[in-house]
């Protein structure tokens, strides 16, 4: 059986590219019987959707200046 | 409809924030991290910061109000740290190889010999990802998260999920093969995923001190 190292390499790979009706059904075998997996695969999306919200400075607070002075590496 | 009266008004209503000085400088520096981060140089992320400001001076007619503002001289730049990255594909940074390097070890962990979850690194349910999104100690957390990803895995994911380039334009951004580039983007999904689970999930989702 596909262990979590591959299974979780297999969800990263399938945010680039599909996958094929192979690595889906060990994929799926794997997911099912792994929670920790399961996980893993539904933060996959959620990364997404948070880099992608933060991208559109959805996040309301960016601008403040307070939550930039301790992260400002450049200056 | 846009009448040319109305075209005045945003054309003097972004003159007036471009020219609040407290308004230009909070913008000009989260600019400069987000440039920062996937430009990995100094210099260069100045440089498109600069450009896309003077850009959105010129075309300042074409907005709408503050919030709508920021997201577009963020898409200025968006459009000229892709040029910046075009332009400097040849460049590969041998430290940043290097240092990439000790990464290896510190992911092995999350997995026993059998490449099955660590006990303590199994990923946990996030408890409610949407509502996180509404709260400003979430993105605290996510910038200090994603600031501690090394340089080449940041500028990697950074590329394809915040400028949302295809992997195929990343790899030609980065001089990678596909292969180089799914390790990359993996190695930093695993760590953000690791990150924002343990300094925002396990906290009970919400962080009282500084990440």
């Amino acid at each position: 059986m596909m262990n979590c190292r591959d299974a979780t390499c297999l969800m990263s790979e399938a945010q680039e590219r599909p996958l094929s009706i192979a690595e889906r059904v060990s994929l799926k075998l794997h997911v099912i019987m792994c929670s920790g997996c399961q996980n893993f695969k539904n933060q996959m999306g959620t990364l997404r959707l948070m880099t992608r919200a933060y991208a559109k400075g959805e996040t309301g607070t960016l601008i403040r200046k307070d939550n930039i002075e301790p992260m400002d590496k450049s200056s | 409809m846009v009448t040319d009266r109305d075209h005045k008004d945003n054309i003097q209503q972004a003159v007036n924030l471009l020219a609040d000085a407290a308004f230009l400088e909070d913008i000009r520096k989260q600019m400069i991290k987000f440039a920062m981060l996937q430009l990995g140089d100094g210099h260069l992320a100045e440089d498109a910061v600069q450009e896309a400001l003077i850009g959105a001076l010129k075309n300042a007619a074409s907005f709408g109000g503050r919030a709508a503002l920021k997201t577009w001289i963020f898409a200025i730049l968006k459009n000229k740290i892709v040029d910046t990255l075009r332009h400097k594909q040849r460049m590969v940074n041998a430290s940043s190889l290097l240092r990439e390097e000790d990464d290896d070890e510190a992911l092995s962990e999350l997995f026993d010999q059998k490449g099955f979850w660590q006990q303590d690194e199994r990923p946990v349910a996030w408890g409610n990802p949407e509502a996180s999104l509404h709260e400003s100690y979430f993105w605290r957390v996510f910038e200090a998260c994603l600031e501690r990803l090394p340089p080449k895995q940041a500028r990697a994911f950074m590329m394809r999920e915040f400028i949302e380039l295809d992997a195929d334009e990343v790899c030609v951004a980065m001089n990678l093969t596909t292969s180089n580039l799914h390790v990359l983007l993996y190695r930093a999904r695993l760590r953000l995923r690791e990150c924002i689970e343990n300094r925002w999930y396990l906290q009970g989702e919400r962080n009282d001190e500084l990440p």
